[in-house]
């Protein structure tokens, strides 16, 4: 069984982020490190295919300056391989062109019986990248998975809803997005790092890929971030002084949020 | 060439290092910073922690790839050992005494004895202990009375040892006692527990901090030991074994940095959070003298210590190196500890802040591995040995 995992790489999340005056998007040109919600992709791939006896788990991910910090670590974590698209035409992608690239680079994989992708990313967090990538490879596509299991040629998964869960069966291949409490990352062993080292990293560009350049990138986007502000400072909750009656006042208070 | 002094492991690609490093900071953060406060009130063995610092690698660190370990070189020790100790010091105490009886093989151990303990030690399928103090021989080393009678292909080991750390949970120990030759190393060969063998643990000995290891006192009636065992010369076994400490001062001197850089990281945020006369703490030059202070303490001793690192990898003598790395960065965790505890004001004398602990643990890098007035004397007769052109 061959499980793809798309990873994205991100600004780490511990530093502050800054956002580019001029092009209105986030600044990477820093190290970027792997998301921490595509490390249960990962997890989840490494399980399937130790579950199903054999098998390899291939790595695909899209990023600026050739960056594979991210990827290393997932290959530390035991993935086999990886597939970076990196390519100045690239920037200022929107989530559809980036599921454009994804979706050409996985469909260099072969015999890739299942593409794993996470719920949402945790910088863009736009939440359609995976349904777009089934989309354009013509793929089933399940998402919110908390428990996957493959069984021969059909993959079940736990929905997640709000309720509780839903019982999805899909044959494979299948895009399945999967959510954060789908399994319990590993820690890469210190063995699995120096290891990933040495795995294959196949580094492409768009036209590696036969993307012509118009369809990616700032000329292909369809969107177009119109202006940016700073988010408004949180204001000064209320402060209810308990005189006997504060459960009615904080009734009523949550009654009008809409949250009771 | 005295072989303790020889090039540790070749170098560590940065990146892979830089890795290591890091998944050791996340583990840290995830899996210790959360129960840490918890198991040491409670002066708990972190039995889980240390299964998972199993899973990682963490006990064959330093131990060469030809027997069983990764090979990793004394940067990515002291990177791994002070994020342990940012989280819980304790922890670097249960990779310590096991890395030095590593390090006292690798340096002295026949390849036969390599091949029997490395492997195992790398694994971490038996942990190491380092056996040099006794009640009476701290600082004085010289005074060791524990006795090994030679008795055809054994030795008896006779004596009572003091203060060690890991002696119960150990499978190997790392020995110092008396031969007709002088002083000579051993490895110890025991079942993990209180008694085997004619070795007991006499006493569970009660700490200020570095709480959930265990540190007894150890006796030894008649307990026999196979010449085999014997490590490097007979009457050697102080140099060989001093030899060794050089790379545990290094290794107390970055649990040092992580116990001052987690202090000074408490001070920090605390000092951004608490407001009084309408400001935060921070906007108070009293305080922010003293952050300045701390945090210039602070790099200066992790850059001692990267100092005494880098000279032991390349080779070179790193005795007054390693020395002034231990002096000063465990001087500079008590004063962090201090200053952190003043910053938090009331808060920081409470348990429910995790100062007090850096205040209660700091303190034992000042005294373990050499106290520091000993450190000061190391220091001292290294310089004018330099002084003087010699090798010593
Ligand atoms: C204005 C703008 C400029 C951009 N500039 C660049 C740029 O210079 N270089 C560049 O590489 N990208 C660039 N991007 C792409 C962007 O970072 C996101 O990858 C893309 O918009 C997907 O959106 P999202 O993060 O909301 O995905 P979501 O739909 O929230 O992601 C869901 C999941 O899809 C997968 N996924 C999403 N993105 C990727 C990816 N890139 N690689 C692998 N898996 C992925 C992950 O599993 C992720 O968790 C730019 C985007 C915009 C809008
Ligand atoms: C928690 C803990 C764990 C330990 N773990 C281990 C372990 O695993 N293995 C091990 O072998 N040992 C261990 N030790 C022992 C430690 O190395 C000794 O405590 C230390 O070397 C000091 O020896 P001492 O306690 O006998 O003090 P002493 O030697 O009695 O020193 C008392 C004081 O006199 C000073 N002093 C002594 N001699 C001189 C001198 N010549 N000139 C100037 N000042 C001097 C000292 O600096 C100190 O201030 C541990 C100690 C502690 C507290």
């Amino acid at each position: 069984m061959n499980v793809v995992v798309c990873v994205k790489q991100i600004p780490d999340p511990a530093d502050p982020g800054a956002l580019d005056p001029t092009t209105k998007t986030l600044k990477r040109d820093g190290k970027l490190i792997l998301d921490e919600s595509d490390s249960y992709g990962v997890e989840m791939a490494l399980q399937l295919v130790t579950a199903a006896g054999g098998g390899e788990v291939t790595l695909v991910s899209m990023a600026p300056n050739g960056e594979v910090s991210g990827l290393r670590t997932a290959l530390a974590m035991g993935a086999a391989k990886a597939i970076l698209v990196s390519d100045d035409a690239l920037a200022g992608s929107d989530a559809l062109g980036t599921a454009k690239v994804l979706a050409k680079a996985i469909e260099r994989v072969e015999g890739a019986d299942l593409i794993l992708t996470a719920t949402e990313s945790s910088d863009g967090y736009t939440g359609t990248v995976p349904e777009q990538v089934a989309g354009l490879l013509d793929l089933p596509s399940v998402t919110f998975a908390k428990h996957i299991e493959v069984d021969g040629s059909t993959v079940k998964v736990q929905r997640q809803t709000e309720a509780g869960y839903d019982d999805v069966e899909c044959p494979l291949p299948a895009v399945v997005s999967v959510t954060a409490g789908v399994v319990e990352p590993r820690y890469p062993s210190f063995k699995g790092i120096m290891a990933a080292k040495s795995k294959p990293v196949d580094t492409l560009t768009v036209a590696d890929l036969g993307l012509d350049a118009s369809q990616v990138g700032w000329a292909g986007a369809g969107q177009e971030i119109v202006s940016i502000e700073e988010a408004p400072a949180r204001e000064a909750g209320e402060v209810i002084e308990d005189d006997g009656t504060a459960f009615e006042k904080i009734v009523a208070y949550l009654d009008n949020l809409k949250v009771l | 060439m005295d072989t303790a002094h020889s090039p540790y492991a070749p170098p560590t690609d940065a990146d892979v290092r830089e890795e290591i490093i890091g998944t050791v900071r996340r583990f840290v953060a995830n899996e210790v910073a959360p129960v840490a406060a918890g198991l040491e009130r409670e002066d708990r063995f972190p039995a889980e922690i240390v299964a998972q610092m199993r899973e990682l690698g963490l006990f064959g660190i330093t131990i060469p790839e030809a027997y069983g370990g990764l090979g990793l070189d004394l940067l990515t020790y002291i990177g791994v050992i002070e994020e342990l100790a940012y989280g819980w010091m304790s922890l670097t105490g249960i990779i310590n005494t096991h890395t030095m009886v590593a390090t006292l093989l690798m340096a002295h151990g026949t390849d036969e004895q390599k091949q029997r303990w490395l492997p195992v030690l790398a694994a971490g399928e038996q942990r190491g202990a380092l056996s040099l103090s006794e009640p009476d021989a701290g600082s004085d080393t010289r005074n060791i009375s524990c006795k090994a009678q030679r008795d055809g292909d054994e030795y008896v080991v006779n004596g009572t040892k003091a203060w060690v750390t890991n002696g119960e949970r150990a499978g190997l120990v790392a020995l110092a006692a008396r031969t007709e030759e002088g002083i000579s190393a051993f490895i110890v060969e025991k079942e993990p527990g209180p008694a085997f063998e004619g070795i007991s643990v006499s006493k569970h000995v009660g700490k200020l901090g570095y709480k959930g290891v265990e540190t007894v006192e150890m006796a030894y009636v008649d307990h026999r030991v196979p010449a085999a065992n014997l490590i490097g010369e007979p009457g050697r076994g102080l140099p060989q074994i001093l030899g060794v400490l050089e790379v545990g001062r290094i290794n107390i001197a970055s649990r040092a940095v992580g116990v001052a850089r987690a202090a000074f990281d408490a001070a920090l945020a605390y000092a951004q959070e608490r407001v009084t006369m309408g400001k935060p703490i921070a906007e108070h030059q009293a305080i922010q003298l003293k952050l300045a202070d701390m945090a210039t303490r602070l790099e200066a001793a992790r850059l001692l210590t990267r100092n005494a690192a880098e000279r032991k990898m390349a080779g070179l003598r790193c005795d007054v190196e390693a020395g002034m790395a231990k002096l000063f960065a465990s001087e500079t965790a008590m004063e962090l500890a201090t200053e952190a505890m003043r910053i938090h004001g009331g808060m920081g004398y409470t348990t429910d802040m995790p100062v007090e602990r850096y205040y209660r643990d700091a303190p034992l890098m000042i005294i373990g591995e050499g106290t520091n007035e000993i450190q000061r004397l190391v220091i001292a007769r290294g310089l004018l040995a330099r002084a003087r052109g010699q090798a010593s």
